[in-house]
């Protein structure tokens, strides 16, 4: 095994300039000349806008410009569009048709933050100001800004073309076998949950630098791939790709929320152009709030029906998915084309019928968010399968043991017609259970008690599903200065590429490790590539690069065996070495590169990885809590993990995503919830001190432990990692706090589990 | 035109006020509206960006820096209460192969992903430590005093792990 290869806890190489303040993240930059915009934002939840004066605002100190919705769409400027409308089919037959999210609002403001005016001045306190001075005359409008605002009969009508606030209406899996299953059940267990309003909340706020060089719009931005930004902002500035660069150096942090493009990206572009100056915009925390896209916000109504020996026949489930007032680049698809076909989990249900309706609100868009719509499937079914047991007197582990997809069933042909390839789940709960000692369980609930306390345990066996799609793009290259240049489509935000993609490469070549250095993240340096999404980046990046690596050994080949005269077919390549079986001669690669180089045409190759094929990493969360009766307090006492994510490539980095996505669900489970009031529609939640995000003393350490079942669909056996911990982790965790409180009478519970609710359901129990 | 910008100094070019401190053991200056914050001066005079800005609340600990030898977030005071006092960047405790110990704990213990948080945490680190010099530092101390550092991408767990290491020495 290589020191640097695959399955080694190699130290990051990034981590140098990030713990030396070295980082260049997008508000680190700046370009001589430059000036700051600022954006106006609506304060209002919905508003007819009559008009909007910029006279005094423009004749303002330092002020260079000011935009309207009016003057983009003057000036030519398009909408942000949905990839998703013209590909969705509505359970009616119709196709989702959309239209586009306008940059800057035009008549109406559909949500607190929407822009209304763009301002860009010499200092960004010179923006503000002046954006003091516009004068907006406009009626505000009933809103309906919570999903439940917007569903219910009685809601105000958001938009002319849907009726009843319904964006789509959208239906999987086969209806008449479900309905002839229930019809057949001995059992039928339904539950109504919430999957509540995230912000997302990287710690980096969003941030935008645009200029225009050489007759060329260059964007520097946080982004999960450079590509997809320069494919859909080219159209909306009606400019050919070539002619728009994108930069992206380092990102703090994005789960899902970068990935897409913002009104601000459109405009500091368009407003380089006008001044021809580089424009700067920096949002701050406030605004993340209000303008950064949230995640999850559905309503799940689920229904589960079983034969006499507890046996899963068939499961129903209509979610209901707050799309917010504009529909997201991806928005549309996350509940259905992403998530619904994890609807039913790792359990063998024959029959499997899921809907999702879509709804607009009065709130920022929603899009996807680390496990988007895989979380929302797990904890459908792993709360559905406790609530069964408790009904049918099974224990948790019984009723799983009962339904799920056994090792001979596998590769397994499910109802919503897709395959899962691989997996232990069985033996990955049982050895989360003995890990957990789940057996002496009893003792330390009775411990507890003694303290007063109400302690539970709980678990979740979640499966989710690594978005095979498309492709990804690499290549490999041998610059003079001795390096290898590492190029890939993908886009780190702190998932470690730089380390993770060079062992790959390591392993592939026998290059010298240290001697990798990854290109991403610039749209000049990397022709193309899919981008960073669904956790798909690790098995789709090492696709590419074997591919590359191929080309770059039968070109070694080829020109060793032209420097010894000998047959291609002779020449050998193992750990980095060209070997001519013949002559017993060697040549290293990167003597080969150098001297292929000098001659002409080099070593340096490049490949595409077309991939359609989705990985299913899965595992079994354990979770105790203990609450204090008197607050509602929960207390995560002790969290563990079996996780089967394929073959792993560097168990350091994939620890990391493992403890950071479980308490990421951790913080939806107990803490998080962006909230609206219901009668004005403005952001309750709009600041740290308000929405609540895990902090160091929220949590107790994590236990992660891996069964690593390699895939038999994707390079090297990966599975992919970066979402399952949040996948998994919140049905553990309420499953652990409603066990907790099962004592007192309490069967239901929503998520957040926040004091004050858990105090309410302990009191409304009695 | 007078207005209330003009009064509170933001947005006029009228009021400016000179600092004088010490920065990373250097002696700095610099002109500043009396309203500019201590991480402004350090980001935008200073061109020292390894200090964050993660929130407007000051809940976040990105712009956490040491003020006289504390951990402070830079984000909460004014450049101007910083004039004769000693300021500590990220950039001034450690360079590439000359690493403070806490810098090389959250690199060997896998304490940062995005790093976006990481200044600010190794700046909190170090005074947790001092704070706690010559006692047995528990993960609960820790957790407890990193009560004023948000990081989303790493769960705490290594950070955590870090600064316990660091504690330890090793
Ligand atoms: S920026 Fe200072 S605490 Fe967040
Ligand atoms: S490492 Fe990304 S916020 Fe802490």
């Amino acid at each position: 095994m290589r020191k640097f290869g695959i399955g080694q806890p190699v130290r990051r190489v990034e981590d140098v300039r990030f713990i030396t303040g070295a980082g260049a993240y997008t508000d680190d930059l700046n370009l001589p000349g430059q000036a700051y915009g600022y954006l106006l934002r609506s304060p209002w939840a919905h508003a007819a806008i009559r008009s909007i004066d910029v006279s005094a605002a423009r004749a303002a100190d330092g002020v260079l410009g000011i935009w309207t919705g009016a003057d983009l769409a003057a000036a030519g400027v398009g909408d942000l569009p949905c990839a998703i409308s013209g590909v969705l089919r509505n359970r009616d037959g119709s196709v989702l048709e959309v239209a586009g999210r306008a940059v800057l609002a035009r008549d109406r403001a559909m949500h607190v933050g929407d822009g209304l005016a763009f301002i860009v001045a010499e200092t960004l306190a010179k923006a503000k100001a002046a954006a003091e001075l516009i004068v907006v005359d406009a009626e505000e409008l009933p809103a309906a800004a919570n999903l439940a605002d917007a569903v219910h009969g009685e809601a105000p009508r958001l938009r002319e073309s849907a009726p009843g606030n319904i964006c789509f209406d959208w239906e999987g899996g086969d209806a008449a076998a479900v309905d002839g299953a229930f019809g057949q059940a001995a059992h039928v267990t339904s539950i109504d949950l919430l999957h509540n309003r995230l912000a997302p909340s990287p710690i980096e706020p969003r941030a935008a630098l645009g200029h225009v060089d050489d007759g060329r719009h260059v964007l520097r931005t946080s982004t999960q791939g450079a590509n997809l930004f320069q494919r859909v902002i080219a159209p909306v500035l009606g400019i050919d790709q070539e002619a728009l660069r994108i930069i992206t150096a380092d990102v703090g942090g994005s789960f899902g929320m970068k990935e897409f493009i913002y009104p601000e990206h459109i405009l500091v572009l368009f407003a380089a152009e006008k001044l021809g100056r580089p424009v700067k915009w920096s949002g701050d925390r406030s605004e993340s709030f209000m303008s950064d896209l949230h995640g999850r916000d559905v309503i799940s109504h689920a229904e589960i029906a079983f034969d006499a020996d507890g046996r899963a026949t068939s499961l129903r489930v209509h979610n209901r998915a707050n799309m917010g007032a504009y529909v997201s680049l991806f928005g549309p698809g996350i509940q259905t084309l992403g998530g619904a076909r994890l609807t039913g989990g790792l359990y063998a249900i024959p029959a499997i019928n899921v809907r999702v309706t879509g709804y607009y609100s009065n709130s920022v868009p929603v899009d996807a968010y680390r496990g988007a719509g895989r979380p929302e499937a797990a904890y459908v079914i792993e709360r559905l399968m406790n609530k069964a047991a408790r009904e049918l007197g099974l224990a948790p582990d019984e009723i799983r043991r009962r339904n799920f997809i056994r090792p001979s069933q596998l590769p397994y042909r499910h109802p919503l017609g897709f395959v899962f390839d691989s997996g232990a789940f069985e033996a990955n709960m049982d050895e989360a259970m003995r890990l957990a000692d789940w057996a002496g369980f009893p003792a330390r609930r009775d411990g507890a008690r003694a303290r007063g306390r109400l302690r539970g345990i709980g678990m979740s066996c979640y499966i989710e599903s690594s978005v095979g799609f498309g492709y990804e793009a690499a290549e490999i290259r041998f610059p003079e200065d001795g390096t290898i240049e590492i190029v890939a489509g993908t886009m780190s935000a702190g998932q470690g590429h730089e380390t993770v993609w060079a062992q790959i490469v390591t392993e592939q070549l026998g290059v010298p490790f240290e001697a990798i250095r990854l290109v991403q993240g610039d749209t000049d340096r990397v022709k193309t590539g899919g981008g960073t999404a669904g956790s798909r980046s690790t098995y789709m990046v090492a696709g590419a690069f074997r591919l590359s690596a191929d080309q770059v050994i039968d070109k070694g080949k080829a020109f060793v065996a032209m420097l010894l005269g000998e047959p291609p077919e002779s020449i050998e390549f193992s750990d980095g070495m060209f070997r001519s079986a013949g002559s017993n001669r060697s040549m290293s690669i990167m003597e080969t590169a150098a001297a292929a180089r000098r001659d002409g045409e080099g070593l340096d190759s490049g490949a595409t990885f077309n991939h359609d094929i989705s990985t299913f990493p899965n595992g079994c969360h354990v979770c105790e809590v203990e609450i204090d009766p008197d607050t509602g307090k929960v207390e995560v006492v002790r969290y563990l993990v079996v996780d089967d994510f394929g073959r792993i490539v560097n168990p350091m980095v994939v620890d990391g995503q493992v403890h950071g996505g479980i308490v990421q669900g951790l913080g939806q489970a107990l803490m998080e919830h962006s909230l609206h009031d219901p009668e004005t529609g403005q952001l309750v939640t709009g600041s740290f001190m308000d929405y609540a995000l895990p902090r160091a003393d929220d949590l107790c350490a994590i236990e992660s432990s891996y069964n690593e079942v390699p895939c038999t669909t994707s390079p090297y056996g990966v599975k992919g990692c970066g979402e399952a911990g949040t996948t998994g982790a919140c049905p553990a965790i309420m499953n652990a706090v409603l066990d907790a409180l099962a004592e007192r009478g309490v069967t239901e519970l929503d998520m957040p589990a926040t004091p004050l609710r858990v105090w309410q359901a302990l009191r409304g129990a009695r | 035109m007078t207005g209330f910008a003009d009064f509170i100094g933001g947005f006029g070019d009228i009021m400016t006020v000179k600092v004088t401190t010490t920065v990373n053991g250097k002696p700095v200056s610099g002109d500043v509206e009396p309203n500019t914050l201590l991480v402004e001066f350090v980001r935008e005079n200073l061109g020292l960006t390894g200090t964050h800005v993660g929130c407007d609340t000051s809940q976040c600990g990105a712009c956490t820096v040491h003020f006289d030898g504390k951990p402070v977030k830079s984000c909460t005071i004014l450049a101007v209460q910083a004039e004769g006092h000693q300021v500590v960047t990220i950039e001034g405790i450690g360079q590439p192969g000359n690493l403070h110990p806490m810098q090389a704990a959250f690199q060997e213990n896998h304490g940062l992903q995005c790093g976006f948080c990481t200044p600010g945490m190794i700046m909190a680190g170090i005074g947790i430590v001092e704070r706690n010099k010559g006692t047995n530092l528990s993960e609960e101390t820790i957790r407890a005093e990193l009560e004023g550092n948000i990081c989303r991408c790493t769960g705490y767990h290594n950070i955590v792990k870090s600064i316990a290491a660091a504690a330890r020495g090793n």
